[in-house]
């Protein structure tokens, strides 16, 4: 045999070495889409399936309704307001974090984290031990006739809560990462303070920037227990679009719950395919840096 | 497109949530099962003030278990009206957050109670179990879906209802306490208001029997459920009177008496009562009741005063913190 | 002066961004959370223990977390499958499919809640089947199990992807040769490699399947003693206006979270260990 021949005659035995047969590789390909077809797609299908029932022009109409309409805008006024809070925190906490070392850290990062792993319903609930009438801050709030709990600035307070850390757990590892030659660099060129961030950071940071606000959006629309604590379920003012959804389905009007929650999945689907995309972009960009990777500290 | 929907919500930040312009807004706080009453009445009424006065009112509903709405508007929930099921809800709001006057019941007619219900039960279609009467409740493995009696009016005519069934047929307070005891061994959940007991009973499919409002049984057996169910009327129930108020210091502070007032005596006029009938609330207008008698059959009714010497009374006795109710029911 | 001492005395903006993190962190995380452990504490001891330990709460706590540890071990074992089966292997509509991975982490909670519930009633489109058998899913525990195997998804396919993707074709390739036959490299070689990953993402899935809400209410019976969550019992409370016994429960929750927090940490910290090394 010649040296072409063997080398891949080696490489096919490799590859035959370290793969499974056809078969198990088939089996377990079935197994793996099936499991993600009972959870994922059958559920996803669902609803599409079930909000267009009754037809396009019901579809419609349920979405045209005043109610509908109103929960539209609250949830799109909670994201507007939450998501570009959070970013300039995870922008602030990434910066302090990323770029200087100092004690308490470690502690600093999991508490970011906290958020994460409080259930929706106490994130509510902290809310309203803090400005409901019998609340800290109740009767101070009565008196000012200042409306927290059961009015839209609670509801908001608790998007912001739920969606806390998601613009800093993306920006964290990234700047910590990149380390802060670059910036350094820059500084003894004579950039100042803001010229460094803008011109220096921001661009290395973008893409995962893109990537944590576009998370932070998602779920800031999709909540669910936690403004359901806080909102006064006044239909037309204090009701996003989950829990019209849920108001919806608890009048048995089915296909008119399932045509809010399609819009919600829609609005899913398009997160899902931006984060693809930044995902794609984000890998094309680490390609092409010329610099090498910081070294981890 | 971008730019309007960035409109609206900065639009909305600005003039505030409901500001005052050209329209007036009402919040009717409800209880659970009176959403599709007021879904409807609402845009008659803001037809009719529009002809009277030519003003546009838009009333927003909330709806929840009527003891925790009353404590909700405690707290804060800014309600022009409150259309609860019993008048215990409305006197929490004036006592404990001096909202309203004492006697706020005077003010409207009828003791402030437009229309009226009763406590029936509703049960799987062709009646398995066999449920014709309080009695049956009690058997061993009949399940019931009663809302709780601690949060809902809803509950509370139910137990009361079931404590009067006993002492009218001759029982004594003793074996009145008993049968409620046995009756609420039966009971799996206690859901946190009437329409989410409907949709234990009827989606969860749990229980044999539901006891609620005749209006919310009605509604299912005619509008939702159809024949799946079937609905049974016990052989005497109590009478159900759900009042409404209009709370002064919201009202004077937002300036909506007038139009607050009007929406609730609208509900005493004949278009009013012809909605309510509608939705199966028995109405106080004889002649929209003859119009409808079909779908309310005659019935022997005690009422809570009869019975139980009036709501304030059969409140400290049996629903208030350590009272019979939570001493029968053992809280797990 | 600086209680903090700095690597980098050059870079600016660190008062600020610092000063600015901790001041947000504290008015909408620190503060609010420790209301919940203040209003706790107005419990006397025993007032606090009769109230977390009463039998529909302890019967909630059995449900949450034995729901939750079973999802996330459902988890384990299929969302590895899966990594394993994207990384690994090509099949039409792959890319689809990897995308669509991150459905439970977009798609808002009460949607999944009610698409959950309407497929697996006893007339669902796979509920039926069950049915069949007589098994019920919708409105009974089995029913919480599907729901938190739903959100709890992504976690450990995310987590374990990178890592099978970094795993050094070299080392199947050495267990071959010296006669592993795959079963065997797999145990030996690659799972070990993986382990860490495979630990926090299911960490991490069980942590979110434990404090979940809108997703599993639609679908759970609700029912005290038999298919209620905790998250419910704390809402049920507040409905009673029973502020002081929501919060008891709450703290308890939390402090689980905190617990699994610190664990998730470490386990993260070994993983990078593990890969750098």
């Amino acid at each position: 045999m010649n040296a072409t021949a063997t080398l891949a005659l080696n490489r096919t035995i490799a590859a035959t070495a370290t793969s499974e047969t056809a078969w198990v590789r088939a089996t377990l390909t079935a197994v793996a889409l099936i499991f993600l077809g009972l959870f994922l797609f059958v559920p996803l299908f669902a609803v599409f399936y079930e909000a267009l029932k009754k037809g396009a022009s019901f579809y419609f109409a349920a979405l045209s309704e005043p109610d509908a309409w109103s929960a539209i805008k609250l949830t799109g006024l909670a994201a507007l307001i939450s998501v570009p809070l959070n970013l300039v925190f995870g922008v602030a906490a990434a910066w302090a974090i990323a770029k200087f070392e100092f004690r308490g850290k470690q502690l600093l990062t999991t508490l970011i984290d906290l958020p994460f792993s409080v259930s929706p319903v106490i994130a509510g609930l902290i809310y309203v031990l803090l400005f409901g009438a019998q609340g800290w801050f109740g009767p101070w709030m009565q008196a000012h006739d200042i409306k927290i709990i059961f009015a839209v600035p609670g509801i908001v307070l608790a998007t912001i809560f739920i969606t806390f850390p998601f613009v800093a757990r993306e920006l964290i590892p990234l700047m910590q990462a990149q380390g802060a030659e670059e910036e350094e660099a820059a500084q003894v060129l004579g950039a100042n303070g803001w010229q460094i961030f803008f011109r220096v950071t921001l661009p290395n940071i973008k893409w995962g920037l893109l990537y944590g606000v576009i998370l932070c959006n998602a779920r800031a629309m999709g909540e669910f227990g936690a403004v359901s604590v806080v909102s006064g379920h006044i239909r037309g003012q204090t009701n996003t679009l989950p829990l019209h959804v849920e108001i919806l389905y608890n009048e048995y009007n089915f296909t008119a719950a399932f045509a809010v929650a399609s819009v919600l999945a829609l609005l899913a689907l398009v997160t899902l395919v931006l984060k693809t995309w930044v995902e794609s972009r984000s890998k094309e960009y680490k390609r092409t840096d010329p610099l090498p990777e910081a070294p981890q500290p | 497109m971008l730019h309007q929907l960035l409109f609206i919500p900065l639009a909305a930040v600005l003039l505030g949530a409901g500001a005052a312009g050209a329209e007036t807004t009402l919040l009717n706080v409800s209880y659970d099962v009176a959403r599709e009453l007021y879904k409807d009445y609402n845009v008659v009424f803001a037809k009719h003030w529009k002809q009277v006065s030519g003003e546009t009112v838009t009333i927003n509903q909330s709806h929840g278990g009527s003891s925790s709405q009353a404590m909700a508007v405690v707290n804060g929930l800014e309600a022009d009206v409150v259309s609860m099921n019993q008048s215990n809800d409305i006197d929490l709001i004036a006592t404990r957050g001096n909202l309203l006057p004492t006697d706020w019941q005077k003010r409207l007619p009828n003791s402030s109670a437009p229309y009226t219900s009763t406590q029936v039960f509703l049960v799987r279609r062709g009646n398995p179990k066999g449920i014709r009467d309080w009695d049956d409740l009690v058997k061993p493995g009949v399940q019931v879906i009663i809302p709780n009696p601690k949060i809902t009016g809803n509950g509370r005519y139910t137990y009361l209802a079931a404590w009067g069934a006993v002492l009218k047929k001759g029982g004594s307070e003793a074996q009145a306490r008993d049968f409620v005891t046995r009756l609420f061994k039966n009971v799996p959940i206690l859901d946190s208001g009437g329409r989410a007991a409907t949709n234990t009973f009827i989606q969860r499919k749990i229980g044999d029997v539901l006891v609620t409002f005749e209006n919310e049984v009605l509604l299912i057996k005619k509008e939702i459920g159809g024949d799946q169910f079937d609905v049974v009327y016990p052989s005497i129930s109590i009478l159900a009177e759900p009042p409404v108020a209009v709370i002064d210091k919201v009202v004077d502070k937002r300036g909506t008496r007038r139009q607050a007032q009007a929406y609730l005596e609208y509900l005493y006029s004949e278009e009013g009562q012809e909605v309510a009938a509608r939705h199966y609330y028995r109405p106080r207008s004889d002649k929209v009741l003859r119009a409808h008698a079909a779908d309310f059959p005659p019935l022997k009714l005690f009422t809570v005063n009869e019975i139980f010497a009036g709501w304030q009374n059969a409140q400290k006795v049996h629903f208030a913190d350590g009272g019979l109710f939570d001493q029968i029911y053992v809280k797990q | 002066m600086n209680l903090f001492a700095r690597r980098s005395d050059v870079l600016p903006g660190f008062n600020l961004a610092l000063g600015f993190t901790l001041l947000y962190l504290s008015l909408i995380v620190l503060i609010p959370l420790s209301a919940v452990f203040i209003k706790t504490a107005s419990l006397t001891w025993e007032a606090f223990w009769t109230t977390v330990t009463g039998s529909r709460v302890l019967a909630s706590y059995r449900l949450s977390f034995g729901a939750s540890l079973i999802a996330a071990v459902l988890n384990a074992t299929f969302g590895l499958l899966v990594a394993w089966v994207l990384v690994r292997y090509e099949f039409p509509g792959k890319r689809l499919v990897d995308a669509l991975v991150d459905l439970p982490f977009a798609l808002p909670t009460a949607v999944a809640g009610i698409a959950l519930t309407a497929v697996y009633a006893e007339n669902g489109w796979i509920g039926q089947w069950f049915a069949a058998v007589g098994v019920k899913v919708a409105f009974t525990p089995l029913g919480i199990l599907v729901a938190m195997t739903f959100i709890g998804l992504p976690f450990v396919v995310r987590t374990v992807q990178p890592v099978l993707e970094d795993i050094e074709h070299e080392l199947e390739e050495a267990a071959a040769c010296l006669g592993a036959d795959r079963l065997q490299t797999f145990r030996r070689v690659i799972l070990p490699a993986i382990a860490p990953a495979l630990a926090t993402g299911f960490a991490l899935a069980f942590a979110r399947a434990v404090g979940e809400y809108g997703s599993i209410i639609f679908i759970a019976g609700n029912m005290p003693m038999v298919s209620e969550i905790t998250p419910l019992l704390i809402i049920a409370k507040l409905e009673q206006y029973d502020y002081v016994g929501a919060t008891a429960i709450a703290s308890v929750m939390l402090v689980f979270s905190f617990v699994l927090l610190l664990l998730v940490n470490l386990l993260q910290g070994w993983s990078q260990r593990r890969r750098a090394g």
